[in-house]
């Protein structure tokens, strides 16, 4: 009977866990976790000592204290008799504000760019070629002084458009000037004013808001509706229906509608004082930080649309002209929806990156997250650890949103194999 | 800027890592004695408070306080080492321990000095905060400037007094934040703001490096106390007595009329007491606080007395043209009052 049993397990001694292979890798593993803890748990002592002997404590307490400073044009009512909590509020919703709007016209732009480069239009391809290299290879904080510097230096101060030969004067039909200071543009009135919906913590949102909100979403559904009635009569007859003027109507008609019922018009900004007012501000420092990170994010996200697109085999594109597609065709129904795929996780980081850029706004006076909390509000109160430890905690959590969101997404988008 | 956000980062996280422990050693004398060098928080460049001249020295009122702490404690006014430092980042300098003493036209404030944990010593300059204007805007007094964009530095008290003083006056104003002084000189000059505010001496100071002084005016509002006083951590008492102690010994110097010219002939044949005590000659009040019998003397010598260092740095002969106003001896009017030294 040829035994082949198993070897006898040999009984375990503590030298395995250095020279057998099967334990070694978790000997390490064990030791470099427990230098790792010792590492967190003497910097946390160290905090913790020196901080007593300094005489200070641990403690957020201060964001309940009352702000005392203003910050220029905050998207939520604020005033310097808020707390610092709600100045660090505020400064977050300046953080994404900038974000949300900086990663939408970087997409956009890089998107443009990237297939530009791939333009068979020599000179054309090349320009994009030196708009990249230029953005990509200049720290961005220079590209927001730079653009800050020429809105100040050039543009005319407000009080240039004054008197009756005013050395500068508005355009657009008399409705955006452009300063030194911001760039006034016209807000939104309403005749038939329908009120604000309280959130509570004094956030207020439009009841027409509301209304166009609900319009448009109702319309997004309805179209659907419509387009999935088109395919069934499709499927059922051969013939597809007309669908474009009933969509052009669920889009439009409702709200041609709520603007007519709302009296929604524009209110251009008037020179009052020492500045425009009546219409709405914006911030140069907003501006620049928001076209600098654009142009400069947008130059990273257009290499990785080109390396998307290089990254699709030409014998789609070639497959797709020999069927007879048309090159913008090919484009958007072949290649861009495989390429996706190889620019979807790169285009994540780069968002990431834009987002925490975004604290350079410091420099341009812009009172985002690091300008209010990271800034005045540390300044005023002295709690420096508790600032930076809140602020890295809040850009932390921002993070992880956009990532997860985005996974999401290239989750929709990826290869899906059946 | 990006050095502000680093020094800031870097500073807050040495603070409570290393420099912490040396600041709560609570010998910051000693440190200074073994270095040879005193470490100077100052100004990043206001003519007349603080800034390096054409030949890259620093010079000025805050700076000359510097050169008076090493001279008693080292015997050399030249052993400074200055550190420029922004709004934001000064006091995070000091009690991170980079810097030994902050002569950086701060203000005395209640919760600096009790939850921020520094030691003001006494005030070098009584001031209060003003706004500048361009002429040609018309505006004569600061309640004119309903509705107008204000650059302000960052991080300071002024940004507090303003927001108080429009709320006070149910005034409105757009807040232009800067990060330095050269900042909003230039976005003052640019016209992206109508007026500049910050402490009084500073407008003066920021108003004599233009090239058209004549073009600004400071309105006649001064809407808040601003006593500039230099400081020390809080803890090292010792510390803290050898910094009042000299700044008390300039404005005692004034008071007595001993000057950087006759400083040597009345430390020897001086009739009054006070005067010897204060020189040396008679007490040793040094040994109280662990330095030489010379400490003061070489204190004044080095700059010369309170008066001496106004009228050079920012009084009425300079282009900064600043009055002694509450800045004159008490018997003079004004509200400098060294204690006796005894």
């Amino acid at each position: 009977m040829a035994d082949i049993s198993a070897p006898a397990a040999t009984p375990f001694r503590l030298s395995m866990l250095l020279y057998d292979r099967r334990y070694r890798s978790m000997t390490i593993q064990v030791f470099v976790f427990i230098l790792v803890m010792a590492f967190a748990w003497w910097l946390v002592g160290n905090t913790i000592q020196n901080l007593r002997v300094m005489g200070k404590d641990f403690d957020f307490g201060f964001l309940g204290q009352r702000a005392g400073y203003d910050i220029p044009s905050p998207p939520i009512p604020y005033t310097s008799d808020d707390t610092h909590l709600r100045a660090t509020i505020v400064g977050l919703l300046n953080t994404v504000i900038v974000s949300v709007l900086g990663c939408i016209a970087a997409t956009v732009l890089g998107i443009t760019v990237g297939v530009a480069r791939l333009s068979n239009n020599w000179l054309f391809a090349r320009l994009m070629t030196i708009y990249v290299e230029m953005f990509r290879n200049i720290p961005l904080l220079l590209w927001i002084l730079i653009v800050y510097a020429i809105f100040t230096e050039v543009l005319p101060p407000p009080n240039a458009y004054r008197g009756e030969d005013p050395a500068a004067s508005m355009i657009l039909f008399d409705n955006v000037a452009l300063t030194n200071r911001y760039t006034a543009i016209p807000t939104l009135g309403m005749t038939n004013n329908p009120g604000d919906l309280d959130l509570g913590y004094r956030i207020l949102i439009n009841w027409a808001v509301i209304a166009f909100a609900v319009v448009l979403i109702g319309g997004w559904f309805l179209r659907k509706a419509v387009l999935a009635n088109a395919q069934k009569v499709q499927d059922a007859t051969g013939d597809r229906p007309v669908t474009w003027w009933k969509n052009l109507a669920i889009m439009t008609v409702p709200s041609l509608l709520l603007i007519w019922y709302f009296g929604l018009h524009l209110v251009p900004p008037e020179l009052k004082g020492f500045n425009f007012a009546g219409g709405l501000n914006v911030q140069n420092g907003f501006v620049a930080l928001w076209l600098a990170l654009t142009l400069y994010t947008g130059a990273f996200i257009a290499e990785i649309v080109r390396a998307g697109i290089l990254a699709v085999s030409k014998g789609q594109s070639e497959a797709a002209f020999a069927l007879g597609l048309k090159p913008n065709w090919t484009m958007n129904l072949v290649i861009l929806p495989q390429a996706l795929r190889v620019i979807i996780p790169p285009l994540i980081s780069q968002y990431l990156n834009l987002t925490k850029n975004s604290s350079l706004a410091i420099a341009v006076g812009y009172m985002d997250l690091r300008g209010t909390l990271g800034g005045t509000t540390l300044n005023q109160t002295g709690r420096e650890l508790e600032a930076i430890v809140l602020m890295m905690l809040i850009y932390l959590a921002l993070s992880l949103i956009i990532s997860g969101a985005m996974n999401v997404y290239n989750n929709r988008v990826k290869l899906k194999e059946r | 800027m990006k050095k502000s956000v680093l020094l800031g980062t870097v500073a807050a996280t040495a603070a409570f890592i290393g420099g912490a422990a040396m600041a709560a050693e609570g010998d910051t004398l000693k440190a200074v004695k073994a270095r040879g060098e005193l470490i100077c928080g100052v100004n990043t460049g206001l003519v007349g408070f603080a800034a390096p001249d054409a030949s890259g020295n620093w010079a000025g009122f805050d700076v000359a306080i510097c050169k008076a702490v090493a001279a008693a404690v080292l015997g050399d006014p030249a052993k400074v080492k200055y550190v420029p430092t922004t709004g934001q980042t000064r006091f995070t300098a000091l009690s991170s321990g980079e810097v030994d003493v902050l002569a950086r036209n701060s203000t005395y404030t209640f919760s600096r000095d009790t939850d921020l944990k520094l030691d003001f010593i006494g005030v070098n300059y009584y001031d209060g905060q003003g706004f500048m204007v361009r002429k040609d805007l018309g505006v004569t007094s600061a309640k004119e400037l309903d509705g107008a964009t204000i650059c302000i530095q960052t991080g300071t008290t002024t940004e507090l007094n303003l927001a108080d003083y429009f709320k006070a006056n149910n005034m409105s104003y757009q807040p232009v934040n800067i990060d330095s002084n050269a900042e909003g000189e230039q976005q003052y000059m640019a016209g992206a703001c109508d007026a500049y505010t910050t402490d009084a001496s500073g407008l003066a100071a920021t108003r004599a490096a233009f090239a058209d002084p004549e073009n600004h005016i400071i309105l006649p509002e001064i809407i808040s106390k601003e006593p500039l006083a230099p400081a020390v951590r809080h803890g090292d008492n010792n510390w803290g007595d050898i910094v009042r102690w000299t700044l008390n010994a300039l404005i005692a110097a004034e008071e007595y009329g001993v000057t950087s010219a006759n400083i040597e002939e009345l430390a020897t044949n001086s009739e009054n007491p006070e005067v010897q005590r204060l020189l040396g000659a008679s007490d040793d009040l040094g040994k109280m606080i662990g330095l030489d019998k010379d400490w003061a003397k070489n204190a004044i010598k080095a700059s010369g007395n309170y008066g001496e260092i106004f009228a050079k740095t920012i009084g009425e002969e300079t282009p900064i043209g600043l009055a002694r106003g509450l800045n004159a001896q008490w018997t003079q009017g004004g509200l400098l009052y060294a204690p006796p030294f005894r």
